[in-house]
């Protein structure tokens, strides 16, 4: 019987998956069981597929991804906390053949930047956001947020997440989702092989998007934060699975090949 | 060359931008400023130099369109009053640590708080000292005329691109409200993106092409001894700017006994002060920062071997006469004259102000 040896599987022919350039080879920073990690690949991925690395600029938010720039390989500004949508709604007015996206926690866009995304996306502006959702802040040690669920306990809710004292949770997306400017939007999750490619096909519709100038793309990742919610990785997918979910379902909200106006006038009718 | 107006302040700002081939103006309305976004919509740029004009949801935006658009290495600007610029202060620090070029005026008006839509010059400190957080500076322009109002457009977008860093106009409602004749500057086309590349390749986030490294336009240095370094370099510039950039006016400085030290349109009335003072006999002279950073240190310093006193006049509680009693350094007396809260003094109060000064009042 003749022995297969390891040199002759590790073939180009072989080769069923590999990492793509656009991704660097810096460890990165985010904790174990983190969907910072996967969605940056995706997102890498995508530039790579549509073969605009020469073309992309990122603008990476204040929060756990506030270092993105250092694992994706493309031109990057780092905006202040909550206003990457206003440095990408004047890079996109100045370089508008470029591809220029945002990528922003749920405490810069939800909460400091709320009035930026909002209004970025209400003016259509042709540009993609990736909004990543752990309902906490991470980077500052897993204070309540905005998207925190009720009865969450964060640091800043001990005792859980109370509507008398903190208020509800704030359903962003579905805000979006009303404004006329806004082309795409959806809510995906990364916790599965069949979810990351789900969640990549809708970033990749994302970008494409832009070429064809309808307004802007906004993909949700309901994601975890397994050092903020003080679980296992595996434990904090499940606890995302049964209770992320139920506030946040995953699936398309707005998928719109029309011009803006005519979303527009449905309203005033 | 150039074209002779008449033209508001405000207005001229304007058109300068369009003329000196500014990419792009990120605003929100406030009084006593709004003619410049006003003008700019009229005039309507995009289709003509291609200049993007837009109204931001507010002053915090406006300035962090300019940091994505300086970012890009375009010749980017915003204006707004007083209260404006305080909510703007983040971004500009942010400017100013990621050595982002871009011009900002402010039309200053009266505070503290809401205050009032009159003139004020009570934004020195803010302007001069930080205002935001951190170790920074930028350059500063006073203009005194319509006239430089139109001038330090160029000169402000220059000076930002020469150190990669944010130039502000100082003005306030006097200048920006009043109209005067000026000669408008010829127009210069936008940069092209070959112009951007020779200007701006070495850091601009343009797109990563094969041939160089990733850019990365940031503020964020987590190690501190980096952190240090960074602003090592920061303090090195500002120095550099201290030597080369120091712009300032002299009037019936020569035989001065007394000197009038003002800015803006504070200067102009001096101006005129010194006009009645000299009618009267009394030998005084102004000294007008045209820079108000880098200020004129030097020249105050020189000045005060030369004459008895130097009286600073500015529409604040006084702020500047501080920088003029560094520059002084208790060699002679140095006092403060203002009128604050939107007031604009007249040249005879401030004439009279100078000589009590001069009998050895305050």
């Amino acid at each position: 019987m003749a022995t297969i040896e390891i040199k002759d599987i590790i073939k180009k022919e072989n080769l069923v998956y590999g990492k793509t350039k656009i991704l660097t080879d810096n460890i990165m920073h985010y904790c174990p069981g983190c969907s910072h990690g996967v969605t940056h690949k995706i997102v890498a991925e995508v530039i790579e597929e549509l073969g605009i690395q020469d073309k992309t600029i990122g603008v990476s938010p204040v929060g756990c991804s506030v270092l993105a720039y250092n694992y994706l390989d493309i031109d990057w500004q780092q905006a202040a906390h909550g206003r990457a949508p206003a440095l990408a709604t004047a890079t996109k007015r100045l370089m508008p053949d470029h591809y220029v996206f945002t990528y922003q926690g749920d405490g810069d866009l939800a909460s400091i930047g709320a009035a930026e995304i909002l209004h970025a996306c209400n003016r259509g502006e042709n540009i993609t956001v990736i909004f990543v959702n752990n309902a906490i802040y991470g980077m500052t040690g897993g204070q309540m947020a905005p998207t925190t669920l009720l009865g969450m306990a964060t640091a800043t809710s001990p005792y859980g997440r109370e509507v008398a004292l903190h208020g509800y949770p704030l359903k962003i997306t579905e805000l979006i989702a009303l404004l006329p400017g806004v082309a795409y939007v959806t809510r995906q999750s990364v916790q599965t092989p069949a979810a990351v490619r789900k969640a990549k096909k809708a970033i990749k519709k994302g970008f494409e998007n832009q070429a064809k100038k309808i307004g802007t793309s906004f993909i949700e990742i309901v994601s975890t934060c397994s050092s903020g919610w003080k679980l296992s990785p595996v434990d904090s997918n499940r606890w995302m699975e049964e209770h992320m979910f139920k506030f946040y379902p995953l699936g398309d909200l707005k998928d719109s090949e029309k011009a803006n106006e005519e979303d527009y006038k449905k309203y005033i009718e | 060359m150039g074209e002779l107006k008449l033209m508001k302040g405000n207005e001229v700002i304007a058109e300068a931008a369009i003329r000196c081939g500014c990419d792009g103006y990120f605003g929100y309305p406030i009084t006593p400023q709004s003619e410049i976004m006003e003008t700019l919509m009229l005039e309507k740029p995009w289709e003509t130099t291609g200049m993007v004009v837009l109204q931001a949801e507010s002053e915090v935006a406006s300035i962090n369109m300019l940091y994505g658009g300086a970012s890009c290495g375009k010749k980017v600007m915003t204006s707004s009053s007083s209260p404006g610029i305080s909510l703007m202060l983040e971004g500009i620090s942010y400017l100013a640590g990621a050595e982002l070029p871009c011009l900002i005026v402010n039309v200053v008006r009266g505070g503290p708080g809401l205050g009032t839509i009159q003139p004020s010059q009570a934004d020195y400190f803010q302007t001069t000292k930080g205002g935001g957080h951190g170790d920074y500076q930028v350059i500063a322009l006073a203009p005194a005329s319509v006239q430089e109002m139109n001038d330090f457009v160029g000169l402000g977008f220059d000076l930002a691109f020469k150190y990669r860093i944010p130039s502000l106009i100082l003005t306030d409602g006097v200048i920006g409200q009043m109209m005067e004749k000026v000669i408008v500057a010829d127009h210069k086309p936008r940069w092209t993106d070959a112009e951007i590349q020779k200007i701006s390749g070495t850091w601009a986030t343009t797109g990563k092409t094969k041939n160089r490294e990733r850019h990365v336009v940031t503020s964020l240095n987590l190690e501190s001894e980096k952190q240090e370094i960074h602003n090592h370099h920061l303090q090195a510039k500002y120095r550099e700017i201290e030597v080369n950039e120091v712009r300032f006016e002299e009037f019936q400085t020569k035989d001065a006994e007394y000197l009038f030290v003002a800015y803006g349109s504070s200067a102009r009335i001096c101006q005129k002060s010194v006009e009645l003072a000299r009618a009267k006999g009394i030998k005084v002279g102004l000294l007008r920062p045209i820079t108000v950073w880098p200020y004129p240190t030097v020249r105050i310093a020189e000045l005060a071997t030369k004459v008895k006193g130097m009286l600073a006049v500015e529409m604040s509680a006084g702020q500047m006469v501080y920088d003029v009693r560094l520059a002084v350094n208790g060699k002679i007396p140095v006092s403060h004259f203002g009128r604050y809260g939107g007031v604009i003094p007249s040249p005879g109060e401030v004439l009279e102000a100078m000589e009590k000064f001069i009998k050895g009042g305050k």
